[in-house]
């Protein structure tokens, strides 16, 4: 059965390991953006090193990269993109202390087996109804990378930013899940 | 020799880049309705009345659809009675390009060299089709393309003994292999025949006719139908969460081919299937 959870960020371990795929979920604090080009220069000053411009520990990364702020808007049209193509990356950042995502479409086993050791949750937001997520975030500020213009890392304040638990911390995916109970 | 001035084509681009970001087409808008009242999947029409809702806000807000606001692709019909004025026609496509997503707010997600990889600033180059064809109109449409969905594209080289058997299976593995990363539900366009680049190109143009007409052709006609419901019985769903309306439709674009050659593409368009166009 799926379970309904309101959640603040940071998250912890032990509300991560309670979240199974398909559970509906909230999501209220600060989160933070990174698309391909931002998450390859964080792992490149991880290989270095060096200190990363915003906190890993209990943190949740938003796969985004908004449209520009009109006059008057907290943010513009902010969907989720692809996370395939942040896998490469993502492990990296997991053992760092990351604990949720949000994206759109499946991950890897890398990433899957990653997010089992260390204890991480992986949400799905709807792609494409960018206008309406939107709504849900409250303040935009650009903390890093100004020069990659939509792809900089952002924190973005959220209030009840509703997501849905797309794979777990046990291996749970409701992409599996879900399109083998519809399949004909 | 009719004269249309560059100035009056660069304002008409800037207006369709902002108005296909703005507002979704009616036979998308109906087609998801309709997805809606069919869709058996709990959260499949949780996803669809979200997408709904969201082409209601982006519209009376005048906000994109999607944040990805895309490559500008422009498909052009120049009469060939026509005489352009004022300045050559690509700067006058690429000005309205500038002009749109930059007055529009919308993305910019070109990138000048594929692997430099930096961004362009303004959406430019736009991608851009010219077709001369007889009259003296000037045909301008706009398709902003998104790249969660262009990146799960593909083409084969079939043999001519794969057949029609051949084409199906491919069309149909190549929306599994897709699954949930091109934004389902999803227009699947479908070039067959041609060489190897007009049967990509006509995949990108079956996706601008309208949903819900049928093909022209009764063979084709029943071919995309039979498309769609093995395409609907992936499972694959809204968002790729699992549910039974995984496609709107399947439009297919066919031409002459060689002896020798059985080509097929698939050119794929999220739920977000943005075009709009002008005749002048």
């Amino acid at each position: 059965m799926m379970a309904e959870y309101k959640l603040t960020v940071p998250l912890d371990t032990d509300v991560v390991s309670k979240l199974k795929a398909g559970d509906r979920v909230t999501l209220t604090g600060d989160v933070y953006t990174a698309r391909d080009a931002a998450h390859k220069r964080l792992v490149d000053l991880l290989g270095e090193g060096k200190e990363l411009p915003m906190p890993l520990q209990g943190q949740v990364i938003y796969y985004v990269g908004p449209s520009p702020t009109p006059p008057g808007k907290a943010i513009g049209s902010a969907g989720p993109t692809t996370s395939y193509r942040m896998d490469p990356y993502t492990p990296a950042l997991i053992e760092k202390g990351l604990k949720g995502m949000i994206g759109k479409g499946e991950r890897s086993e890398p990433v899957v087996d990653a997010m089992k050791e260390h204890g991480a949750v992986y949400f799905a937001a709807t792609g494409g109804a960018a206008a309406l997520i939107s709504k849900r975030i409250t303040k935009a500020e650009i903390i890093a990378y100004e020069d990659l213009g939509s792809e900089a890392i952002r924190k973005l304040t959220v209030e009840d930013f509703p997501v849905i638990v797309a794979q777990d911390s046990q291996g749970g995916n409701i992409y599996k899940e879900g399109q083998k109970k519809y399949a004909r | 020799m009719r004269e249309i001035s560059s100035a009056k084509i660069t304002e008409e681009v800037a207006r369709l880049c902002m108005e296909s970001n703005f507002e979704l087409g009616e036979d998308v808008w109906r087609a998801l309705e309709e997805g809606l009242k069919k869709e058996e999947s709990p959260v499949g029409r949780e996803i669809l009345s979200q997408i709904l809702e969201n082409a209601d806000i982006a519209k009376s807000e005048r906000m994109p659809i999607c944040q990805d606001t895309g490559l500008a692709v422009v498909f052009v019909e120049l009469g060939q009675d026509v005489h352009i004025t004022g300045g050559d026609l690509e700067a006058a496509i690429d000005g309205g390009v500038k002009k749109g997503y930059t007055e529009g707010y919308l993305r910019k997600s070109s990138l000048g060299d594929p692997l430099e990889r930096v961004n362009t600033g303004d959406n430019t180059p736009a991608v851009i089709h010219i077709r001369i064809v007889p009259g003296d109109r000037l045909r301008l449409c706009v398709v902003p393309k998104g790249g969660g969905a262009e990146n799960m594209s593909r083409i084969a080289m079939l043999k001519p003994a794969d057949g029609v058997e051949g084409v199906k299976q491919f069309v149909v593995d190549s929306v599994r292999t897709a699954s949930a990363n091109p934004c389902p539900p999803i227009v699947v366009g479908v070039g067959i025949g041609g060489t190897f680049e007009l049967c990509a190109f006509n995949a990108k143009k079956a996706l601008l006719r309208e949903i819900g007409s049928t093909h022209p052709d009764p063979f084709y006609a029943g071919l995309e139908k039979e498309l769609l419901v093995k395409v609907n019985d992936t499972g694959i769903g809204p968002q790729g969460l699992g549910g039974r309306i995984t496609a709107l439709a399947v439009h297919i674009e066919v031409a002459a081919c060689h002896i020798a050659s059985l080509p097929v593409a698939v050119n794929l368009n999220c739920h977000a299937a943005r075009h709009k166009e002008v005749i002048l």
